[in-house]
């Protein structure tokens, strides 16, 4: 993760005036995070405590010391403590979403805010889709949906794609794995699929949890009497969260899972492709 | 591939690299006979080269369609006494080295022994070339300031063009006596040299033909004693072919191939022309063919498959001559570096992919073989689709073919003064060197070592490893003050050792044009037989000398650790820094982190760290760049290192970019290995910021985990990162798909692992013959994985 340039060219003295964000880690070649070449960009902070969450690391809305377990070859560990979260204005943002501007223009890519939940920092994050789209770089928000309505209006007309992040239909199992309900993520899901064709849903597929059958054909219910969303894409399940808790040290409420055989994601997939949709197992 | 290519392909894998006296013998033959005192030096050398073609074995394989080998069967690879006279030290390492060997029998160092060392010792080149330098030449050839590729092989680097497909060697001939009736002796004081020269030129084009129906004859005799009746069928038609060609142009598909191998097969033994010579712009040549034979039915595509695979065999079958001392360090492999190139721009400017394209990019795949090598050259014309069935061969873990940009390639060319049409149907050769096909002698005349200059620098003049003074006194590293007087100090010895490496150049240049003139390769590049003048003496009508430049990542790195750490941010001062790399950093571990982790490193598109970069180009570039060579051309630059960058960082101690003594260098224009942590669209940013178009060719690697290509999407997005680099005038990439597990797998368990071929620099190996610092270094590349 990237959390200070190596250059130290970044200090918070740099541009008092301009809007400043907080950020843990900036992506370049991010090739799953909608179309083209992108630069993803991820925020700090988030409303949910997923329980195969892979960025816990973005979960807490302030700096924080995490103290990172490394195992060393002799079956040894050590630990070191490192600052996760960096202060960055717009304008320094903004340098450093121009540097792959070529990639952009080539691929058709652009830049990705993603968290967290980025909507956290909505001043930060309108600020910053308001100049990249003034400035020709398409915009990406990946979103778990949890954010006042207003702030989704807000920044409706800067977004290019929104990459929604849909986990449980059922509420109460929601509640449990997420820490939320879903009621207020049903009802954004719903706003934005009535307003454009901006959006991509996205269900991650934890094994036993999400990717039930029954769990698939509830979104399936629910979003079809929107015509605009097309598109769907399983994110198959991986061990990088698993690999985080370990090496932050934090609390493990899911345990071990194994991740899906490729057949089983497509067969998984064939629901929704039966009814029309597009469907991309991967980001 | 069908039963006859599996039986052919499987004979090249698994013959043995052996020792062939023939050449050796025949060669050494003709000169004891007293014939080449009687006449002059080129008509010795053809004649030399006719009496190789007319005594040498003729090896016609079971069931092959292309016939000829350059020794007496495959992988029977001939010496060139008169260039390079091995040792009986030199045959024993070759024969036992780890590493790229060659078995000698034991009654051929009998012979070297005997013959070969007595008659050849001080006639050879590499005898004359270390005779004729200057004392700091040799002193720091022996501190690996540079290398010199001219000492065991021949100036050759050169390609074909299409000539040889409307042309044979009876016009040739007649070219020649054009040319010859031409000679003014009445006001041209050259007229005689020039006479001399056609007519070694014509001596051996008479040799080639001579070679050619030589196989027609032996292929008669096969056929009649073959009691299969289509084989006998079959080699009958071949006899006719060579029978036909090279003395005439080719009629069609089979003619085309076969033509093109005795063309090449005259070229490596002729001379053991270093990056070796190759057809170029193969699906341009043949397309007219196969088009042609498929239309009046004469071929068909299976057919002319078979028939490419088979021509693919022959390049196999030929090792790269055996190289020894500092030229088996700076190119350690059996790879000749026939780089057949694809795709890119015809002479009009449109786009020149075709089915033909397509079809040699399927051989490719399907052959998985060493050589001949592969390059997809893409224009901006080109379809995507073009470079998306390259991908699909890369994501396979076979190193090729490399990606090249045909749009900077030819803006290199024009910015060298070459005319637009030569240079749309030129390329690249070698590794990633810019040439116009047909008429250029593009030499690389050796590696140089920019980090060892700068470590000389450090040192006021002296190498650290040997106490010798080999520099000048350009001041104590303590007194410099500032970052810019450390860099004038670093320049003035660049420029030193820049001088010193051209004066050595024009020296040796000169010593090739006189005692070994190249008559047959004169015939097949303009403008030699025009202007009655050798390929080695300024007869093509582009004469450049390359200087190649080794290890950018590694010099702007060190440079740019004293210019933060000493200068800018005042950490440490020079003389810790100095201790330190004394000590090799024992004792300095924190000192050392501080330089590895937390200094700008180029390969991040970090503004402070490029600048560095392109500060070390520019100096480089402007050192060499336009200076006049003795053939009538310049020396340029380029920056590639081959296996180079491994002995040059043998020969430096460790250095302020935390690098320990001995280790590898970066190479190319890559960065130090694992110093690039921001991925892969940040190391082409920072590789875009030297000017690309005003080198002869820039070398980036790039390693990719085999699930970023594991589906389309994957592709097409490294399609498009491709494009975004050539769109910056990147010059070319190539890419390794295999896992840093598999290559420690394959380091553990060679013997499972024979056939893995990876890239190197350049070029593909296979991985288990590479040593075990460049396979370390191939391991820590950074491994671009995505999650």
């Amino acid at each position: 993760m990237i959390v200070e340039s190596p250059d130290g060219h970044c200090s918070e003295a740099d541009d008092m005036t301009d809007t400043k964000g907080l950020i843990f880690d900036i992506k370049k070649y991010a090739i799953h995070d909608g179309p083209g070449i992108r630069t993803t960009v991820f925020l700090k902070g988030c409303p949910l405590e997923c329980w195969w969450c892979h960025n816990p690391e973005g979960r807490n809305e302030s700096r924080e010391i995490i103290s990172i377990r490394k195992e060393t070859p002799n079956g040894g560990v050590t630990k070191k403590d490192e600052e996760i979260g960096r202060l960055i204005s717009i304008t320094e943002l903004m340098k450093e979403i121009e540097k792959d501007r070529v990639f952009y223009d080539q691929s058709g890519g652009g830049v990705t805010f993603s968290g967290g939940e980025p909507l956290v920092q909505i001043d930060f994050l309108a600020g910053t889709l308001e100049v990249s789209r003034k400035a020709g770089i398409a915009t990406a928000v990946d979103t778990c949906g949890c954010a006042p309505r207003a702030d989704f209006e807000r920044i409706y007309d800067h977004v290019d794609i929104f990459l929604f992040d849909l986990k449980l239909m059922n509420d109460e199992l929601h509640e449990k794995y997420t820490g939320v309900s879903n009621k207020l993520i049903l009802e954004n899901l719903e706003y934005l699929a009535n307003t454009g064709n901006k959006i991509r849903l996205r269900i991650p597929m934890v094994p036993g949890i999400t990717d039930t059958d029954e769990n698939l054909l509830g979104i399936l219910e629910f979003i079809s009497p929107f015509n605009n969303i097309k598109h769907i894409s399983l994110l198959p399940y991986n061990k990088l969260g698993e690999d985080k808790i370990r090496r932050f040290g934090l609390v493990d409420k899911l345990g071990r899972l194994t991740t899906q055989e490729r057949d089983v994601l497509q067969g998984k997939a064939r629901i929704f492709e039966e009814h029309g949709y597009i469907v991309k197992v991967g980001g | 591939m069908n039963e006859r290519i599996r039986k052919l392909r499987e004979q090249s894998l698994n013959a043995v690299p052996t020792l062939s006296m023939e050449r050796a013998r025949l060669l050494t033959e003709f000169y004891q006979s007293g014939q080449a005192d009687l006449v002059s030096v080129p008509v010795a050398r053809a004649l030399a080269f006719k009496h190789l073609m007319e005594h040498k074995d003729i090896c016609v394989n079971e069931g092959e369609l292309i016939v000829g080998e350059r020794g007496p069967s495959p992988k029977a690879t001939p010496t060139y006494p008169e260039i390079c006279t091995h040792t009986l030290q030199d045959f024993e390492i070759l024969d036992t080295r780890e590493k790229v060997s060659f078995k000698v029998a034991e009654k051929d160092r009998d012979y070297q022994q005997s013959v070969i060392i007595p008659f050849w010792s001080g006639r050879s080149i590499r005898d004359r070339i270390f005779k004729a330098v200057d004392q700091a030449w040799i002193d720091a050839y022996e501190a690996g300031v540079f290398t010199e590729f001219q000492e065991q092989r021949a100036p050759g680097h050169t390609v074909l063009d299409n000539k040889i497909y409307h042309k044979g060697f009876l016009d040739f001939k007649k070219d020649i006596e054009v040319s010859l009736e031409k000679l003014d002796f009445y006001n041209d004081p050259d007229a005689y040299r020039k006479r001399e020269q056609l007519t070694a030129m014509d001596i051996a084009a008479d040799a080639i033909i001579l070679y050619a129906r030589r196989h027609a004859e032996k292929l008669r005799q096969s056929a009649g004693a073959e009691k299969d009746t289509s084989r006998k069928k079959e080699l009958e038609e071949m006899a006719e072919i060579c029978e036909r060609v090279p003395a005439n142009a080719p009629r069609n598909f089979h003619e085309a191939l076969q033509s093109y191998w005795f063309v090449h097969l005259g070229v490596i033994t002729e001379l053991n022309t270093w990056d070796s010579f190759n057809p170029g712009r193969l699906d341009q040549h043949l397309l007219p063919f196969y088009r042609n034979d498929i239309e009046t039915g004469e071929i068909t595509e299976e057919r002319a498959r078979e028939l490419l695979q088979s021509f693919w065999i022959k390049f196999n079958n030929q090792p790269a001559p055996p190289k020894v001392g500092v030229t088996a360090e700076e190119s350690n492999t059996y790879t000749d570096f026939c780089l057949i190139n694809l795709g890119g721009v015809n002479e009009r400017g449109e786009d020149a992919c075709n089915e033909m394209t397509y079809m040699l990019l399927d051989v490719i795949d399907e052959m998985r073989l060493l050589q001949p090598s592969s390059m997809v050259q893409i224009s901006k014309k080109n379809p995507d689709r073009m470079i998306k069935r390259a991908l699909n061969i890369i994501r396979t873990g076979y190193g090729q073919p490399s990606l090249f940009n045909t749009d900077a390639i030819v803006q290199e060319m024009i910015r060298q003064g070459k005319d637009i049409v030569d240079a749309r149907n030129g390329g690249s050769s070698g590794c990633v060197e810019t040439g116009a096909f047909g008429k250029e002698s593009y030499i690389l005349t050796g590696y140089f070592n920019l980090n060892k200059v700068l470590e000389i620098t450090l040192h006021n003049g002296i190498d650290p490893r040997t106490g010798k003074e080999i520099g000048i006194k350009s001041g104590r590293p303590e007194d410099f003050g500032t970052f810019d007087n450390l860099y004038t100090a670093f320049e003035k010895q660049l420029k030193h050792f820049i001088d010193i490496k051209i004066k050595g150049n024009v020296i040796i240049e000169r010593l090739w044009a006189e005692y070994l003139p190249a008559p047959y390769l004169s015939i097949l590049i303009d403008d030699c037989i025009a202007k009655g003048k050798d390929y080695n003496d300024g007869g093509a009508r582009y004469n450049t000398s390359y200087i190649q430049g080794v290890g950018l990542g590694s010099i702007t790195d060190s440079l740019n650790a004293l210019r933060y750490q000493v200068y800018d941010k005042k950490n440490f001062n020079m003389q810790e820094i100095l201790d330190a790399l004394d000590a090799d950093f024992e004792g300095f571990d924190a000192l050392r982190e501080k330089l590895l982790e937390e200094t700008p490193k180029y390969g991040n598109d970090d503004d402070y760290a490029d600048e560095t970069a392109r500060r070390v180009f520019e100096s480089y570039f402007g050192m060499i760049d336009g200076r006049p060579n003795t053939k009538g051309g310049h020396f340029r630059i380029n920056l590639l290192p081959t296996t180079c960058h491994v002995y040059f960082g043998r020969v430096i101690g460790a250095m302020p970019d935390g690098r320990r003594a001995g280790v590898p260098l970066s190479e190319g224009i890559s960065p130090v290995q694992g110093a690039d942590r921001k991925g892969p669209t940040a190391v082409l940013k920072s590789a875009s910021k030297i000017d690309h178009i005003r080198t002869g060719g820039t070398l980036l690697n790039q390693k990719f985990t085999p699930q970023v290509l594991a589906d389309e999407d994957g592709i097409d997005k490294l399609a498009h990162l491709i494009r975004s680099y050539f769109t910056m005038d990147g010059h070319h990439i190539q890419f390794n798909v295999v896992s840093a597990e598999t290559l420690r797998e394959a380091q553990k368990h060679p013997e499972e692992y024979k056939d893995l071929i990876v890239r190197v620099a350049g070029y593909s190996d296979y991985f288990v013959d590479l040593g075990v610092d460049l396979q370390d270094e191939i391991i820590r590349r950074t491994e671009q994985s995505l999650n």
